[in-house]
């Protein structure tokens, strides 16, 4: 399979790879996916205030579900939580130009997304908890 | 050395040099049509494709009357299991095979089973094979056909095929087998082996792509089968079209090469193999042998390299041509059916890659792979989740998973 530049990229350069002190309130932690269907994704993010000021990941699964964890964690640093629910895996898979076969990498990463921000609203009494496992 | 390294032996091989210099006057001079009786063109193309099948029947240990000339395995694999059930389906209708099967294999069967034959698909060990035991438990009083691969394309997994022939034999079922993988690289011997049908291709042993062989037995018992390629009644009926002359010189002096330095050539392999599985396993853990260590082809190396997706495995691994079970490198997004069927479990088959080893290569392409991929480990396992939870002591398989697709 011939990948994208964009593709390429993110997996020799990864960013943001790595953890953040999931027991810390000002961390959301989301993990999705599972070891036998060949993916899973962890995304963490820290949040002050209400912006995201550090995103953190690290993906088991194909180099375009490293790609879109990566672009995914790129994309957080700076916004605020409700600005980060707008990701929408449309723009992960138009960014990174995905062909269809790997569109559920980039559903994965905004599921990724909604559960880190769901984990996070959880240790603060807010919406729906249930963020990770 | 020159990058790529191909280390994919089991997908296909490269021509021989030797094979590629007697194929070529076939091109030139001597292009005539076998089949032409009335001129010295058709003589010496004759002369050739006899010659090519005693090399082929040399290999095998068959007499050269009983090989039929195909474009590969594929057809071979049609051939053997379509032809048998239409001839003997008066007899029974019932045939047995194997999970871990070539999917030429299994979609066959699948077609047979619409025609009303009914297929046992035997489940293999944990090693990828099966035994004379299994297979007798199966059999009935309507099974015509036990077809058996004798070497696993995947994890190269070798069958007791003597054990299997011989059981056939005593219970008067015929017994095919697919030895694409195994023709030229390990002893095989049809008469010592009972074994009635046989199909290899050349591509796998350093001849040219789109030619092969079948071995159809022509005593003790005699099989039969009814063409499925209608016309001139070229291959004694068994197979109508023009032969392949080049493509079946090429493929006769294959096996030729391939008889007279089996012994060898298995051994280097083994000694590569060994050298890489070595290096591998020193630097890294959690690396899973898939397959059997004791019954395996000597080219072949299938490990599973857990909490790393093969996929970003293969991409990592851009100077080394390789190949994964993984799902994420298929179209249909499902792990290898043949690491499913030996219960691997889908985290390892999703981790899987096949090292496949051969006449060129070399320790130094061996060296540079281990590298490559101790690298690339290491790497992606820095950005595994799952490397992650197992350092934190945290036991994967009790964790409740929130499945994406
Ligand atoms: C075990 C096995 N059977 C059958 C085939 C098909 O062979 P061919 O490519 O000659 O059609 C292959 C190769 O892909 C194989 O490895
Ligand atoms: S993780 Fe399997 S296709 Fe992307």
């Amino acid at each position: 399979m011939a990948y994208s530049d964009k593709v390429l990229d993110h997996y020799n350069n990864p960013r943001n790879v790595g953890s953040l002190d999931k027991s810390k309130a000002s961390v959301g932690t989301g993990v999705v996916g599972a070891p036998e269907c060949g993916d899973v994704m962890k995304l963490q993010i820290e949040v002050e205030g209400d912006r995201i000021v550090d995103a953190k990941f690290k993906t088991f699964g194909c180099g375009s579900a490293i790609a879109s964890s990566s672009l995914a964690t790129e994309w957080l640093k700076g916004k605020t939580i409700d600005e980060a629910m707008e990701i929408k895996n449309t723009q992960i898979v138009e960014e990174l130009s995905l062909p269809p076969v790997k569109i559920h990498c980039s559903v994965l990463a905004e599921d990724a997304i909604k559960s880190a921000i769901a984990d996070f609203k959880a240790k603060h009494g807010g919406a729906a908890p249930g963020g990770k496992s | 050395m020159k990058t790529p390294v191909y280390l994919d032996y089991q997908a296909t091989t490269p021509v021989d040099p030797r094979v590629l210099d007697a194929m070529l006057p076939y091109f030139r001079e001597h292009f005539g049509n076998a089949a032409s009786r009335s001129h010295a063109f058709g003589w010496s193309a004759e002369k050739a494709v006899e010659e090519a099948r005693t090399q082929i029947g040399a290999l095998i240990g068959a007499d050269a009357k009983e090989i039929v000339f195909t474009s590969g395995s594929t057809e071979g694999i049609n051939l053997a299991l379509k032809g048998v059930a239409e001839m003997y389906s008066e007899k029974g209708r019932h045939i047995i095979t194997s999970q871990a099967e070539h999917k030429a294999v299994l979609d066959t069967c699948k077609h047979l089973e619409k025609q009303g034959f009914e297929v046992t698909y035997l489940k293999p060990d944990k090693e990828g094979r099966h035994s004379a035991e299994q297979v007798a438990a199966a059999l009935r009083p309507d099974t015509i056909l036990v077809a058996i691969m004798w070497v696993n394309n995947e994890v190269g997994s070798v069958n007791p095929i003597r054990e299997i022939g011989k059981l056939c034999h005593e219970r008067g079922v015929l017994m095919f087998t697919d030895a694409t993988q195994a023709a030229g690289k390990i002893p095989v011997d049809v008469q010592a082996d009972g074994v009635d049908l046989l199909c290899l291709s050349a591509h796998k042993l350093y001849g040219p792509k789109g030619v092969g062989a079948l071995y159809v037995r022509r005593r003790n018992p005699r099989v039969r089968l009814v063409a499925q390629m209608d016309g001139g009644g070229h291959e004694r009926g068994m197979r109508s079209g023009t032969l392949n002359v080049p493509g079946i010189v090429g493929l006769g002096k294959a096996c030729e090469i391939a008889r007279e330095e089996l012994a060898t050539e298995a051994a280097r392999c083994i000694e590569l193999r060994e050298r890489l599985h070595r290096r591998i396993t020193s630097a890294l853990d959690h690396v899973h042998l898939n397959g059997s260590a004791e019954h395996r082809l000597p080219g072949n190396l299938n490990l599973s390299f857990s909490f790393v997706e093969g996929e970003s495995l293969l991409m990592g691994l851009k100077d080394i041509a390789v190949s994964s079970g993984s799902a994420c490198t298929s179209a249909s997004l499902e792990p290898s059916h043949v690491l499913r069927s030996m219960d691997v479990g889908d985290e390892l088959a999703h981790s899987s890659i096949r090292f496949g080893i051969g006449r060129f290569t070399t320790r130094e392409d061996v060296d540079y792979a281990a590298d490559q991929v101790i690298n690339a480990v290491r790497r992606l396992r820095e950005m595994s989740p799952l490397y992650e939870m197992v350092k934190e002591g945290i036991d994967l398989s009790s964790v409740n998973w929130q499945a994406g697709h």
